[in-house]
């Protein structure tokens, strides 16, 4: 059984969560996409970006050859820009952190694992448990673990709260990012409560989506957790790290969200130790359009490397 | 008070205006205003090529025989709308006879292209003769998407006769019209949009060719480009910028209306030819063979 942290004044607190404004949420993100970056700023904000991506293989069908081939591709970007930084991390599932941990061993790219029975989280805890577990022994930096959604949207928000809590005593100096698929949430009121929750019960990250349904990152949903971050930080001074995850797949989103995240949170946030974006084809968009800004000529997917 | 009609742009299937938001007017050739059309700009050109580029495989994948189907109802549909494309001609200033003329060869164009659909390729591969016990054959594939700059003394006939050979050997293309007279290119887009062709295998953008081929010319995922009779800096430009990945430039300058400036050529000078050395076993003592 898991054991019990839930202090009971959070269940009273998470019942009457400051509801969110879904209309103001859509102006103000309107208001951001209608900005653009341009020259050197733009420049800066593909790097920034790049440094930011936990670059992802989560497939049935990955194998040690295809994530050490991964893992390459995270510390030499584009072979014509060595100017360019590394990824922040390479996130795989728990049975490939071994191979990924021996190929980054040279670098300071971090290896983050999903767990917790990733992506549906239909699991016992003890499996989950073990799966953790298993992903730190084998060297994960980070662990990305999902919620038991079920629970959640049943409203047992005590045991939600009692297995982060759970497994972020396991995590030790690992950081621990929580999976909420806000896709399967419903309503913004619900993505804000699950935010304040798993910041109580000691998540390092919060993270979208585990990028296997749709809709994942909006922009709407990524504002609200913002918010609760924001929130957090004004009457604690506790930083927590955000981690949008599926469906960024151009340069043009992923400035827009770190357009959006400078304006809630501010400069201190624009760091990959706080600030993620969860994507596989979004790296070759970015390096795309880096070298558009070099060369001033619209480029093919025909010279990147497919993974 | 006259209401003139703004002629969009053609791309991936939809006829979006420009993202610029400009517009320039069209003017008959006494210098009276008959139309507006999208001043084109290279985010526009971008957006095309994409769309070109997504719709390339599936059109090229397509069996030669449908491509041909396809072809011909372009000119089924360009029949039923003859009347509209030479009144638009007459309105440039074309005489009636002529615009007649030139609206009827471009149908005609059309279904010789049709017809060549199943039969550029037999006629253009070939078996080679090598020393080794291999199977040696050539074939041609096409090249990719085109940058086409269309005619820009005819309205109607150079532009069907440049894109048609590109789409019938299984390109997709993205064309810049006649700067000056643009209306035929918009209302043959029209035609495409009803006539089975894919959305994104032609693509069609209205503007200036000084401010767009650039942009078109430079990008790496173009392949080729067909450019009609164009100033001498423009492209010369062109082909400078085209050097990055290697494009293929090929200078039309040729009067349509001729029915001898049409042929297998216009199709294989846009397409690559493949060559495959296929090992042929020995079968017990037997000779090889295949």
């Amino acid at each position: 059984m898991q054991p019990k942290y839930t202090p009971p004044e959070l269940l009273v607190r998470l019942k009457s969560v400051p509801p969110i404004d879904q209309i103001g949420t859509h102006e103000r993100i309107l208001k951001i996409q209608s900005r653009s970056l341009k020259g050197p700023a733009k420049l800066h904000g593909l790097r920034l970006a790049l440094s930011m991506i936990d670059l992802t293989t989560l497939e049935g069908k990955d194998t040690p050859s295809k994530v050490r081939q991964l893992c390459y591709k995270a510390q030499h970007l584009h072979g014509l820009s060595p100017e360019l930084p590394t990824v922040a991390a390479v996130c795989v599932y728990p049975t490939m952190v071994g191979v990924a941990k021996k190929a980054l061993a040279n670098s300071s790219i971090k290896v983050a694992a999903v767990s917790t029975a990733f992506p549906s989280g239909q699991a016992p805890f003890e499996v989950k448990k073990l799966d953790t577990l298993y992903a730190l022994e084998h060297g994960a930096d980070e662990i990305d673990m999902v919620i038991s959604r079920g629970h959640f949207l049943a409203g047992e928000y005590n045991y939600v709260f009692d297995e982060i809590a759970a497994i972020k005593a396991l995590c030790g100096s690992a950081r621990l990012k929580v999976i909420f698929e806000t896709g399967e949430l419903d309503s913004l009121d619900q993505v804000r409560r699950i935010s304040d929750l798993a910041i109580a019960a000691g998540a390092d990250f919060i993270k979208t989506s585990t990028g296997k349904i749709q809709p994942a990152a909006t922009f709407p949903v990524v504002l609200t957790m913002l918010g609760a971050i924001k929130d957090h930080f004004d009457k604690t001074g506790q930083m927590i790290g955000m981690k949008p995850a599926g469906g960024i797949s151009s340069a043009k989103i992923a400035l827009q969200h770190l357009l959006l995240v400078k304006e809630v949170l501010g400069e201190a946030w624009l760091t990959n130790e706080w600030y993620r974006f969860g994507a596989s084809s979004l790296a070759n968009d970015l390096l795309m359009q880096y070298q558009k800004q070099l060369t001033g000529k619209y480029q093919s997917t025909a010279y990147f490397s497919i993974d | 008070m006259e209401i003139l009609k703004t002629y969009k742009l053609y791309i991936g299937g939809q006829f979006p205006r420009t993202e610029s938001g400009r517009s320039y007017q069209i003017q008959s050739e006494s210098g009276q205003a008959i139309a507006n059309a999208c001043l084109g700009s290279k985010k526009d050109i971008r957006n095309a090529v994409q769309a070109a580029r997504k719709a390339q495989a599936g059109w090229a994948a397509k069996s030669a025989f449908n491509r041909s189907q396809i072809i011909y109802r372009i000119a089924e549909m360009l029949e039923t709308r003859k009347g509209q494309f030479i009144e638009e001609l007459v309105l440039l200033g074309h005489s009636n006879p002529a615009a007649v003329a030139e609206v009827q060869s471009s149908i005609d164009r059309c279904i010789y292209y049709a017809g060549w659909a199943d039969k550029y390729q037999a006629l253009s591969s070939s078996v080679n003769p090598v020393s080794s016990p291999h199977f040696n054959f050539s074939v041609p594939e096409p090249m990719g998407v085109i940058g086409v700059v269309a005619c820009q003394e005819t309205a109607l006939i150079g532009f069907i006769s440049q894109i048609l050979p590109l789409i019938v050997g299984g390109n997709s293309v993205v064309v810049i019209a006649n700067t000056k007279q643009p209306l035929s290119a918009v209302t043959f887009a029209e035609v495409l949009a009803s006539s089975d062709v894919p959305g994104g295998v032609v693509n069609i953008l209205t503007g200036k060719v000084a401010e767009m081929l650039p942009t078109l010319a430079g990008h790496m995922d173009v392949n080729a480009l067909s450019l009609a009779k164009i100033e001498d800096h423009l492209f010369r430009n062109a082909q400078e910028a085209a050097i990055d990945n290697l494009k293929r430039c090929q200078l039309y300058s040729l009067n349509y209306i001729n029915p001898k400036n049409q042929g297998l050529h216009f199709i294989t000078d846009f397409q690559e030819i493949k060559t495959t050395w296929h090992p042929i076993e020995q079968v017990a003592s037997g000779i090889g063979g295949y």
